[in-house]
C-alpha cells in the first residue's frame, strides 16, 4: 500500500521517459492519472488510519534489506504515520492539481511529455522523502527531489539563465546535503542506527556535543533544501522554471522538506537547547530577509519566491521553538502549501494572459480581464497576510503567539514579518489587479482555460477554509501529537492583547502599501533613484554577490592556478626530468665519434683502471 | 581449471582474430564480440557461483611453474576479485560495440589488430585479478601494459605516441619498485620459511619485523599509487585517457587502474598489516588531497576526456581513503566503489566518445545546445554524469557513502574533508553538462551532432541499467564483498568501533 | 726457471701492441699490433700453465689462437673491402659509424 504511493508516479515517470515520443499524445493524461491514483491511495490510507486508535496509526513496511555492511544496516523500509500522511496528502493533492493545471499551462510546449515525466518523478521522490523510515533512505528522496528540481528549473534549457539556475540550485542544495550526510554519519557513529525509531529511542543516551552537532548538521541540510539563510540564494533563481514547478516544488512541497526534517528529528532537537536556538535564529533571519527581498521585487514570481523564503522562515522558527512549536510549523506548512500554490498558479495564470511577462509594472487593472484569477489570487492574498478566518491567519497567529511566549525578541521578529508580508502582498495585489492598465502594446489579457482555473479555484477554497478545517475539524494538534509531541503554552489565554496587535500591524502594512501603490500611479519603469535598502532588496540582499566574491571567483582562480600547477608544476617536473635524461644522453652520444683508435684508447684506459682497482683491492 | 578456462576463451579469441586476413574487418569484429560475450557470461556465472558465506579464496587452482623459485601458476578469486572480473568482462563486449568504427577512424593500426589487442588485454585483466601468486600477479601487471601501449599508441588522437610512452614509462617505473619489493619479499620468506615462495596465502602468514615491512610496503605502494593513480603520480592519466579511443579509456580507467587499488586491498593489507597501520595516516592525507585536487582540476578542464580523467583521480581518492581506514564500511565501500566506478566512468567515456565522434572535438567549448538537437544523447550524458556525482539511487552513491561513513567512524577530519568533495563533484559534472547540452546549439553543433543510434544505445544502456540496479539492490554485490572484507579486517586486526551511545539491544534494521 | 721474466716479456709485448693500436693509423699495422697483444696474452697463459703444472693455460692459449685466426679472416676481409672502396687503409678516415 505504502509502496504503491511512491510506485505509481515513479511508474508514470519511467513510462514517459522510456516511452519517448510514442507517449507524446497521451503522456500528460497518464501522468495526471498516476499522480491522482497516488492521491487516492493516500486518501484510502488516511481513512484506514482514522479508523484506528492513535497508537496503532503508524504502519511500517519493510521492503528489503538495502545496505548491510558490518553494523551499518539500512533497510529499504517505509513508514507512514500521522506526520507522513499529512505530507502525502499535501504532495499528492496539490501535486495532482498542479498536474492538471500544467495540461493547460504547458499545452504549447513541445517537450510537454518530458515535463510531466519530471513532475511525476518529483512526486515519487518527494513521497520517498516523507515515507522513508530511516534517515539514509530519506537522503535518497532528498536528493531525488533535488534532481527533479534541477531538471524542472532548467526545463527550458535553451535559455542559458535557466540552465545556470538549475545548476545553481543543485549545487547549493548539495552544500546542504553535506549537512544531511554528516548528520547520518554522526547518528551512525553515536547511536549505531539511522532509523527514525532507533535514533529517537537512543537520543536520550547521547551526549550533549553529539546531539548539538547532529542538530547543526540537520539544520544545514534544512537550510539548503528550504532556502534558508545562508543558502537562500538559489530559490530566487529557481523561478526560471515553468510556473507550475515554482508552485509545486518551490512553494508547496520540496522547499518545506527542511521543516519536515527538523520535525522528524525532534528527538534530537528536544534534547539540544543550542541546536534549537540555532534553528530559531536561522528561521528569524530568513523570515525577515525573505520578506525584505519581497518588498522590492517587480518580478511577480520573484516576489512570491521571497515570500516563500519568509514563510518557511516562520515554519523553521516554529520548529526551533521545540514541542510547543512543531505542530504549528507543520500546520503553517500545510496551509502555506495551499495558499502559496494557489498564489503561484494565479501568477502563472496572469503571465499566461499577458504573453509571459513577469514584470508587475506592466500589469495593472487586470481584475476586469481575469475575474477568476483575481478572486482566487485575492483569497490566497487574504490567507497569506493572515486575515481571519482565512487559512494563514490560524497558523501564523499561533506561531506568533508561541514565539512571544518563548522570547519577546523572536516574537517581535515574527510580528514585524507579518507586517512586511502584508505590505509586499498588498503591493503585489494592487500592482497586478488594481490601478490603471500599464500593459505592453500587443497584450490582450484574457482568462486562462478551465484546466488552469479549476485547480486555482480548489486551492483558493483551501486557502479560505483550510485553516479552519485543519484546526477545528481535523484537530491537527491532537493528530500530530503522537509523532511530534505537543506542549500547550504555559500561560494559555494570557496573551489576549496579541491578536489585535497582530491584526493592527497587518492593517498598517496593507494601508501603507495601498497608499504607495494603490492611490498613486505606478511608474512603468522601475525608478532608478532609490534608497540603499531598496537597492539591496532588489539585488536579493547581495546574496549572489557575496557568494560570487567568496566562493565562485576565488574558486575559479584556484582551479585555474591548480591547472597551471598541474601542467607546469607536476607534469613540468616529470617532463623536465625526462628532458634532463634526454639531454644527458645526447651529450653522452658524442663520445661515439667514429674513430676506432679513440675507442681503443678508452678501452685501454678502462682496462688499466680496472687493473689498478683490482691491484688496490688486493692490497 | 575454471579460471584458466575463463582466460583461455579470450586468449584463443585474440589469436583467432589476429590470424584472420586483414581484409575481413567485419568478421574480426564479429568474432571479437562473440568471444567477449562468451567470456562475460562465463565470468558472471563464476561470480554468481561464489560461496558468499566465506571470504576465502575460491576456485583455487595451482600448477608448478618455476619450482626453483617457488613460483606457480595459481589462480583463485574471492568476492572482490570475482566481481571485478565480472565488471571487466561485462565492459569488454560493450566497448567493442561502442567502438565498432573506432579502429578505422583513428590511428594507423589494422582493425583486426585493435580487436585482438582488446581481447589480449582482457586475458591480462582476468589474470591480474585472479592471480594468487605474487610473481604471477607481477607478470600480468607488467604484460598488461603492452596491449594498452599499442591500443593507445596506434589508435588514438594526435598526441597518442606521447601519451602511450608516458603511460608506459610511468607504469614501468612503478613496476620496477614493485619488483624490487617482490624480490625482497621472496628473500624474507626464504629466510623465515627455509623455502622461498611467492604464494599469496603463505605470505599472509609471514612474520616480518616492522622495519622490513615498511620498506617492502613502499615499493608495492608506489606501484599501486602510480596505477591507481594518486596525486602526485597522476599526470599520465589525463593524457592517456584523452588520447586513447573511448573504449580504451574505459578499460584503462575503469579496469586497469583498479589494479592499483585492488592491489592495496588484496596484497598490502594482509601481507604488511603493521606497515599498513604505520603509513595509513599519510595515505589518508594523500587520498584527501587526491579527492580535492582531482575535483578542482576537473573543474578547470576544457577537454571532456581530461575532465573525466581528473574526476577519476578524485574518485580514486575516495577508494584509497576507504581502504586505509580499515573499517568494514570503508573496505566494503571501496571494493564496491571499484565496480561502480568502472561502470560510471565507462558510461561517461563512451558517451563523450559518441559526442566527440560526431563533432570531431572533445573541447567543451565546441559544444552547446546538444539537448535540443539530440535529446536522448544529452539524457544519456546526464545520467552518466549523475552517476559520477553519486546521486542517490545510483550505485556510486551507496559506495561513496559507505566510504564516507566508514571513514567517519575512524577519522572524522578526513570524512569531513571528503564530504565536501561531493559538492565539487556536483559542480564539475553539472557545469560540463550545462556547457555541452544546454543553451542554443551553434551552427556546427546543429549540422554535426546527430541523435544517438541503435548501436551506441545498445552499448551504453546495459551499463546504465547496471548502475541503477546496483543502486537499488546494492546487496546483490555487497553480499559477496562482505565476507572478504571481514577476513581482511582480521589480517589487519581491526574491529569496527561500537557506537558511542547506541541502544544496542534494539533490533537494528527491523 | 723464473716465470717473472716471461711475464715481464709478455707485458712488454702487450704494451708495444697496445701502443701500436692507439698511435698508428694504418689498418694493417693496427691489425698486427692487435695480433701482438693476443700473442702476449698467449705467452702469459703458457707461462702460467708451466708454473702451475696444469694444461689449463695452454688450452686457453689454443682458444686465443683459434679466435685470432678467425678474426684475421674477417678483419682482413673488411680491411680489403674498405681499401677497395676508399683507396686508403687509414682507419681514421673510416669514421662514418658514429653518434
Amino acid at each position: 500500500m505504502t509502496a504503491a504511493l511512491i510506485g505509481l508516479p515513479l511508474f508514470g515517470a519511467t513510462v514517459l521517459l522510456l516511452g519517448g515520443r510514442r507517449t507524446n499524445a497521451w503522456g500528460h493524461y497518464f501522468a495526471v492519472a498516476m499522480s491522482a491514483s497516488s492521491f487516492f491511495v493516500g486518501v484510502a490510507t488516511f481513512m484506514s488510519m482514522l479508523g484506528r486508535s492513535a497508537e496503532d496509526r503508524t504502519i511500517e513496511t519493510h521492503l528489503f534489506d538495502w545496505i548491510a555492511v558490518g553494523s551499518f544496516q539500512v533497510p529499504f523500509g517505509l513508514q507512514i504515520d500521522q506526520l507522513s500522511i499529512a505530507f502525502v496528502l499535501l504532495i499528492t493533492g496539490v501535486g495532482t492539481l498542479i498536474h492538471i493545471y500544467s495540461i493547460g499551462y504547458m499545452a504549447h510546449d513541445e517537450n510537454r511529455r518530458k515535463f510531466f515525466a519530471y513532475l511525476n518523478l518529483f512526486v515519487a521522490a518527494m513521497l520517498l522523502l516523507v515515507l522513508a523510515n530511516n534517515y539514509f533512505l530519506l537522503y535518497v528522496g532528498w536528493e531525488g527531489v533535488g534532481l527533479a528540481s534541477y531538471l524542472l528549473i532548467s526545463f527550458w534549457q535553451h535559455k542559458p539563465s535557466a540552465a545556470v539556475a538549475g545548476k545553481k540550485a543543485f549545487v547549493v542544495n548539495r552544500v546542504g546535503d553535506v549537512g544531511l550526510s554528516l548528520a547520518v554519519m554522526l547518528m551512525f557513529v553515536t547511536f549505531g542506527t539511522v532509523t527514525f525509531s532507533g535514533v529517537s529511542a537512543a537520543a536520550g543516551n547521547g551526549d550533549a556535543t553529539s546531539l548539538k552537532l547532529i542538530g547543526f548538521a540537520l539544520l544545514l541540510a534544512a537550510c539548503g533544501k528550504s532556502a534558508q539563510f545562508p543558502l537562500q540564494s538559489w530559490l530566487l533563481d529557481a523561478m526560471e522554471g515553468p510556473t507550475p514547478v515554482s508552485a509545486l516544488i518551490h512553494a508547496a512541497t520540496m522547499v518545506t522538506a527542511g521543516v519536515y526534517l527538523i520535525v522528524r528529528a525532534h528527538a534530537i532537537f528536544d534534547l539540544s537547547e543550542t541546536a534549537r536556538t540555532a534553528v530559531v535564529v536561522i528561521g528569524a533571519i530568513t523570515l525577515l530577509l525573505g520578506a525584505f527581498i519581497g518588498t522590492a521585487k517587480d518580478d511577480i514570481k520573484k516576489g512570491l519566491a521571497g515570500s516563500t523564503m519568509s514563510q518557511i522562515g516562520y515554519m523553521i522558527l516554529a520548529a526551533g521553538l521545540g514541542p510547543v512549536g512543531y505542530v504549528f510549523a507543520i500546520f503553517h506548512l500545510l496551509t502555506h502549501g495551499m495558499f502559496k500554490a494557489g498564489l503561484f498558479l494565479g501568477a502563472g495564470s496572469v503571465m499566461h494572459g499577458v504573453n509571459d511577462d513577469v514584470n508587475m509594472r506592466h500589469y495593472g487593472a487586470l481584475r476586469g480581464a481575469m475575474k477568476i484569477t483575481y478572486v482566487t489570487f485575492g483569497l490566497g492574498f487574504l490567507a497569506i497576510i493572515g486575515i481571519p478566518p482565512f487559512a494563514g491567519f490560524w497558523s501564523k497567529d499561533e506561531i506568533i503567539k508561541v514565539a512571544f511566549e518563548q522570547n519577546t525578541l523572536v516574537g517581535l521578529c515574527t510580528l514585524v514579518g507579518a507586517g512586511v508580508t502584508a505590505f509586499y502582498m498588498t503591493r503585489m495585489m494592487t500592482m497586478t489587479f488594481f490601478g490603471e492598465a500599464r500593459w505592453e502594446k500587443d497584450v490582450h489579457p484574457h482568462e486562462s482555460p478551465s484546466t488552469m482555473t479549476i485547480p486555482m479555484i480548489i486551492l483558493a477554497v483551501g486557502s479560505a477554509f483550510g485553516g479552519l478545517l485543519l484546526l477545528f475539524v481535523g484537530d491537527i494538534e491532537a493528530w500530530l501529537e503522537p509523532v511530534t509531541g505537543f506542549a500547550t503554552s504555559t500561560e494559555a489565554g494570557g496573551m489576549a492583547w496579541l491578536m489585535p496587535t497582530t491584526l493592527l500591524v497587518i492593517a498598517a502594512g496593507v494601508a501603507y502599501a495601498w497608499n504607495t501603490y494603490g492611490r498613486r500611479p505606478v511608474p512603468v519603469v522601475a525608478p532608478a533613484e532609490v534608497s540603499l535598502l531598496t537597492r539591496a532588496a532588489r539585488n536579493d540582499a547581495y546574496g549572489d554577490a557575496i557568494n560570487e566574491a567568496i566562493f565562485m571567483r576565488p574558486g575559479l582562480h584556484l582551479t585555474r592556478a591548480l591547472v597551471w600547477f598541474d601542467t607546469k608544476g607536476i607534469d613540468g617536473f616529470i617532463g623536465g626530468f625526462a628532458a634532463l635524461i634526454g639531454g644527458l644522453s645526447a651529450r653522452g652520444r658524442k663520445l661515439q665519434n667514429g674513430y676506432a683508435r679513440s675507442y681503443a684508447l678508452t678501452m685501454l684506459g678502462g682496462a688499466a683502471l680496472i687493473a689498478f682497482v683490482l691491484y688496490l683491492v688486493r692490497l | 581449471m575454471q579460471l584458466t578456462t575463463l582466460m583461455l576463451i579470450p586468449l584463443v579469441g585474440a589469436i583467432a582474430v589476429f590470424l584472420l586476413p586483414a581484409a575481413k574487418e567485419t568478421l574480426a569484429k564479429q568474432v571479437a564480440l562473440a568471444v567477449s560475450i562468451v567470456t562475460a557470461i562465463d565470468a558472471i556465472r563464476l561470480a554468481l557461483s561464489l560461496d558468499n558465506s566465506s571470504g576465502a579464496i575460491q576456485f583455487v587452482e595451482k600448477h608448478e611453474w618455476i619450482p626453483a623459485f617457488g613460483i606457480s601458476w595459481s589462480l583463485g578469486i574471492d568476492g572482490i576479485a570475482g566481481l571485478l572480473i565480472a565488471m571487466a568482462t561485462i565492459l569488454v563486449p560493450l566497448i567493442i560495440v561502442a567502438g565498432w568504427w573506432d579502429a578505422e577512424n583513428s590511428g594507423r593500426g589494422t582493425v583486426k589488430g585493435f580487436f585482438a589487442l582488446i581481447l589480449a588485454l582482457e586475458v591480462c585483466m582476468i589474470g591480474v585479478f585472479a592471480a594468487t601468486d605474487l610473481f604471477l600477479f607481477y607478470v600480468f601487471f607488467e604484460v598488461m601494459l603492452l596491449p594498452v601501449y599499442f591500443l593507445i599508441g596506434r589508435f588514438g588522437g594526435a598526441q597518442r605516441s606521447y601519451a602511450a610512452m608516458k603511460f608506459l614509462l610511468y607504469s614501468l617505473v612503478g613496476g620496477l619498485f614493485m619488483l624490487a619489493s617482490l624480490i625482497g619479499l621472496y628473500v624474507v620468506s626464504a629466510r623465515t620459511l627455509g623455502q622461498g615462495t611467492f604464494d599469496f596465502v603463505t605470505l599472509t602468514g609471514l612474520h616480518m619485523d616492522a622495519g622490513t615491512q615498511k620498506t617492502l610496503f613502499l615499493g608495492f605502494f608506489f606501484a599501486f599509487a602510480v596505477k591507481a593513480p594518486m596525486v602526485p603520480f597522476h599526470t599520465w592519466l589525463p593524457d592517456a585517457a584523452a588520447e586513447a579511443t573511448p573504449g580504451t579509456s574505459t578499460l584503462l580507467v575503469g579496469v586497469l587502474d583498479k589494479v592499483g587499488t585492488f592491489g592495496m586491498i588484496r596484497y598490502l593489507l594482509p601481507i604488511f598489516p603493521d606497515a599498513s597501520h604505520y603509513y595509513a595516516p599519510i595515505i589518508i592525507v594523500l587520498a584527501c588531497i587526491s579527492i580535492f585536487y582531482g575535483a578542482l582540476l576537473a573543474i578547470g578542464q576544457t577537454d571532456m576526456m581530461r575532465l573525466i580523467a581528473f574526476s577519476s583521480v578524485s574518485h580514486f581518492g575516495f577508494i584509497v581513503l576507504g581502504i586505509f581506514v580499515f573499517s568494514s564500511q570503508g573496505l566494503a565501500g571501496s571494493s564496491f566503489y571499484m565496480i561502480n566506478h568502472g561502470f560510471s566512468t565507462g558510461a561517461l567515456f563512451l558517451v563523450v566518445g559518441y559526442l566527440a565522434s560526431r563533432r570531431g572535438s572533445k573541447k567543451i567549448s565546441d559544444f552547446g545546445g546538444v539537448s535540443k538537437v539530440a535529446p536522448v544523447l544529452a539524457g544519456v550524458l546526464l545520467i552518466s554524469g549523475l552517476s559520477s556525482l553519486a546521486l542517490p539511487g545510483m550505485s556510486s552513491f551507496v559506495s561513496e557513502f559507505l566510504v564516507l561513513i566508514g571513514t567517519f567512524s575512524e577519522n572524522r577530519v578526513a570524512a569531513n574533508i571528503a564530504t565536501v568533495g561531493i559538492v565539487l563533484a556536483a559542480f564539475y559534472i553539472l557545469w560540463m553538462y550545462q556547457r555541452v547540452a544546454t543553451g542554443e546549439p551553434s551552427e556546427e553543433v546543429n549540422s554535426t551532432v546527430s541523435e544517438i543510434n541503435k548501436r551506441e544505445l545498445v552499448a551504453i544502456v546495459p551499463i546504465l541499467a547496471a548502475i541503477i540496479a546496483l543502486g537499488i539492490f546494492p546487496q546483490a554485490a555487497l553480499k559477496y564483498i562482505n565476507p572478504a572484507v571481514s577476513d581482511l579486517q582480521k589480517y589487519v586486526s581491526v574491529v569496527d568501533p561500537t557506537p558511542a551511545f547506541g541502544a544496542l539491544t534494539e533490533g537494528i534494521g527491523s | 726457471m723464473n716465470p717473472n721474466n716471461y711475464l715481464i716479456l709478455a707485458g712488454i709485448l702487450f704494451t708495444i701492441g697496445a701502443f701500436g693500436v692507439v698511435v698508428r693509423r694504418n689498418a694493417i699495422i693496427v691489425f698486427m699490433s692487435v695480433e701482438m697483444m693476443l700473442n702476449a696474452a698467449n705467452l702469459a697463459f703458457a707461462t702460467a700453465a708451466r708454473t702451475t703444472g696444469t694444461l689449463d693455460g695452454q688450452v686457453a692459449a689454443f682458444f686465443v689462437m683459434v679466435v685470432a685466426a678467425a678474426e684475421v679472416v674477417v678483419g682482413l676481409a673488411i680491411i680489403v673491402t674498405i681499401f677497395r672502396t676508399r683507396r686508403s687503409a687509414s682507419i681514421d678516415e673510416a669514421n662514418l659509424l658514429k653518434y
